[in-house]
C-alpha cells in the first residue's frame, strides 16, 4: 500500500505533460525549424545571415541585452534596502513590505506603464524637479529617452527581485548573524560579510526573472521607449503585423531567446558553483 | 524578534541608510500605483499630475454603456479568456501537482523543470511559435487559440502553488482512505482535493491577473477584431491619453486590491515565516 503511494502519482500527470509536450515543446521545434528554411532568404541560415548582415539589426540586439543589464542593475540597487527593511523589520513591517511588494506586481503592466507616462512627462512631477534641482531646463521630457525607460522598467521588474530575495533571507539564521555580532562586527561589516552572501541565491533567481522580463516586456518598451528606441520585442511585431514576414520574425525570437537565455543561463549556472552553494 | 535584527545595536550610518534607503525605495515601488488611483479621481480634461480637482467624471464615462461600450466588450472577452485559463489550468495542473509529489523523486526533480519552463521562455516568442504551428496545420488565429497559449504559459504558476501544499500533505490521511477501502481517484478527490484548495486558490488568482494583463501572447493570437481589455487600453495609450484608461486603472487596482487581501488571508501568496512559526514549510 505504502509503496503504491510512492510510485503511483504518474497518471496524474500525463495530462499536463502531453501538454507541455504538444503546445510547448513541439512549437518551439517547429519555430526552429521555420526560422532555418522558410523564406525567401537563400539556404539554412539564411534569415540569420541577413538578419545580422545589417548593422541597425545587431545594435538592436546589443541595446535590447544593454537595456536588459541596466534595468537588472537599477533593481538590484532599489530592491536590497527594501530587503533590508524586511530583515530588520517587526512582524508588521514585514507584513507591509510584502504587501507593497505583491500589489504593485499584482497591477496590470499597461497601468503601471500609464502612470510612468505620466510621471515621465513634459508636465510630470519628475521634470518639475529636475528642473528645480537645475539638472534640467524648461521645455524637458523623459518619455522616449532610456532613462526613462529604466527608470519605469526598474519599478515595474522590481518586485520580481524583492519576493526571492525576502524569501532567501527569512530563511537565514538570525544565530549566524548573532554570532558576527559577538565577534565584534558592526552592521555594514555584518551585511557584507553575512547577509549579502546569504543572499545571493536570491539575487541570482530574482536576476533571471528581472532579466527574462526586462528584455520582452513590449508594452513598456513601445509606449516609453517610444520610435526612437527600438528593442527585440518591437521588431518581432513588426516582421509579423506590418510586414507580415513570418520567417524573418520566427529567426529574430530565436535570437532574442538564445542572447538572453544565454545571459540566464550563465547566471543559474553561477547559482550551482559549488563555492556559492557551500555559503547556503 | 531576536536581539540580532534590532537596528538599536546597529550603527548610526546603516540604520538612516536601512531607513530612509528602505523607505524612499518603497515610495519608489508603490509611487506608479497611487498616482494612477489619484488621476483616476481628476476633475481635468487632460492627465496632469498632480491633479487639480477630485470628481468622478472618468468613472462615469467609463460605465456609460454607449460611450465605452468597447471598453465593456474588450473587458468582458479578457474575463472569459482569464476565467477559461484558470478552469482549465486547474483541470490539468492540480493532478499534476499531487502526481509530482507521489511518484519516485529522481524522476521528479527531471521533470520538474520541464513543467516549469514556459515561465522563463519569454511568452512573445511562445505566441509566435504557436501562430506559425497553428497555421501550418491549418487553424486560423481564434479565442480558443488564445485561451490556449494562457493555460500553458500560465497554467505553470498553479502547478507550483498546487505542489507547494502537495508535498506538505501526511501521505498518512491518504493510507487511512485507502485502507478503509476507498480507490486512489476517490482518496484523491474526497482527501487529497479538499486539502490542496488554498493553493489552487493561489494559483486561480495568478493566473487570471496574468492573463487579464498579456499583450504579447494575445496580439498574435486572437482574431482580428476581437478586443481584449489590455490591448484596448494599450491602444488607448498609443492614440491619445485618453483619461478612462485612469478610470480603467483605478477599477483594476481596486479589484486586485480586494482579491489580494483575501488572498493573503485564506492561501498566502507569500507567508513570513517567522510570523506563523511554520519554518519547515519549505
Amino acid at each position: 500500500m505504502i509503496q503504491s503511494l510512492k510510485t503511483g502519482g504518474l497518471p496524474f500527470l500525463i495530462p499536463m505533460l502531453l501538454l507541455s509536450f504538444g503546445v510547448f515543446i513541439v512549437p518551439f521545434g517547429v519555430l526552429t525549424a521555420y526560422s532555418l528554411t522558410a523564406g525567401e532568404a537563400p539556404g539554412l541560415f539564411g534569415n540569420y545571415i541577413v538578419f545580422f548582415s545589417d548593422s541597425f539589426n545587431v545594435r538592436v540586439v546589443l541595446d535590447t541585452i544593454k537595456l536588459a543589464v541596466l534595468v537588472t542593475v537599477g533593481v538590484t540597487i532599489a530592491g536590497t534596502p527594501i530587503a533590508l527593511v524586511y530583515w530588520h523589520g517587526s512582524p508588521l513591517v514585514r507584513q507591509t513590505v510584502i504587501f507593497l511588494t505583491l500589489l504593485p506586481l499584482l497591477t496590470s503592466n499597461v497601468v503601471r506603464t500609464f502612470a510612468w507616462i505620466v510621471l515621465l512627462g513634459r508636465e510630470g512631477p519628475l521634470v518639475a524637479m529636475t528642473n528645480a534641482l537645475g539638472i534640467t531646463e524648461a521645455p524637458t521630457t523623459f518619455m522616449f529617452t532610456e532613462a526613462g525607460l529604466i527608470l519605469a522598467q526598474t519599478q515595474i521588474e522590481l518586485p520580481l527581485l524583492v519576493l526571492p530575495l525576502i524569501a532567501v533571507l527569512s530563511r537565514v539564521d538570525p544565530r549566524l548573524v548573532e554570532a558576527a555580532q559577538v565577534a565584534g562586527a558592526g552592521p555594514w561589516r555584518i551585511l557584507a560579510t553575512v547577509l549579502l552572501p546569504l543572499s545571493l541565491p536570491g539575487y541570482i533567481a530574482g536576476w533571471i526573472l528581472c532579466f527574462a522580463s526586462a528584455t520582452t516586456n513590449f508594452v513598456t518598451q513601445t509606449s516609453i521607449g517610444g520610435a526612437r528606441q527600438i528593442y527585440l520585442p518591437q521588431f518581432v511585431y513588426r516582421e509579423v503585423s506590418t510586414l507580415f514576414d513570418w520567417p524573418s520574425a520566427a529567426a529574430i525570437s530565436l535570437i532574442l531567446v538564445i542572447s538572453t537565455g544565454s545571459v540566464m543561463l550563465a547566471l543559474a549556472m553561477l547559482a550551482r558553483h559549488p563555492r556559492l552553494v557551500g555559503h547556503v | 524578534m531576536s536581539e540580532s535584527r534590532n537596528l538599536r545595536t546597529s550603527s548610526l550610518s546603516y540604520g538612516a541608510f536601512v531607513v530612509g534607503g528602505g523607505g524612499l525605495c518603497l515610495i519608489f515601488l508603490i509611487a506608479p500605483v497611487v498616482v494612477a488611483i489619484l488621476l483616476s479621481f481628476t476633475s481635468g480634461k487632460t492627465l496632469q499630475f498632480p491633479p487639480p480637482g477630485l470628481s468622478l467624471q472618468w468613472y462615469e464615462r467609463l460605465i456609460d454603456p454607449v460611450l465605452s461600450e468597447r471598453i465593456h466588450v474588450a473587458a468582458w472577452n479578457s474575463t472569459k479568456i482569464a476565467l477559461l485559463a484558470v478552469s482549465l489550468s486547474a483541470l490539468v495542473t492540480v493532478p499534476a501537482s499531487y502526481g509530482m509529489v507521489r511518484i519516485r523523486t529522481r524522476l521528479a526533480n527531471g521533470l520538474e523543470p520541464f513543467l516549469l519552463a514556459p515561465l522563463v521562455l519569454p511568452s512573445l516568442v511562445f505566441g509566435i511559435a504557436l501562430l506559425i504551428t497553428a497555421s501550418l496545420l491549418g487553424f486560423r488565429p481564434s479565442v480558443l487559440l488564445v485561451v490556449v497559449s494562457h493555460l500553458v504559459v500560465f497554467g505553470p504558476l498553479m502547478f507550483r502553488t498546487t505542489a507547494g501544499i502537495a508535498g506538505r500533505l501526511d501521505p498518512g490521511l491518504e493510507e487511512a482512505s485507502m485502507l478503509l477501502g476507498a480507490s486512489r481517484f476517490a482518496t484523491f478527490r474526497r482527501i487529497v482535493l479538499p486539502l490542496l484548495v488554498p493553493g489552487v486558490l493561489a494559483g486561480a488568482f495568478l493566473i487570471f491577473v496574468q492573463s487579464l494583463d498579456n499583450v504579447s501572447m494575445t496580439l498574435f493570437l486572437a482574431p482580428p477584431g476581437t478586443s481584449v481589455l489590455p490591448l484596448r487600453m494599450y491602444a488607448m495609450l498609443e492614440q491619445e491619453l485618453d483619461p478612462r484608461i485612469a478610470a480603467i486603472s483605478g477599477v483594476l487596482i481596486i479589484v486586485s486590491f480586494i482579491a489580494l487581501v483575501a488572498v493573503q488571508r485564506f492561501a498566502p501568496l507569500l507567508r513570513d515565516r517567522d510570523d506563523t512559526g511554520s519554518n519547515a514549510d519549505e
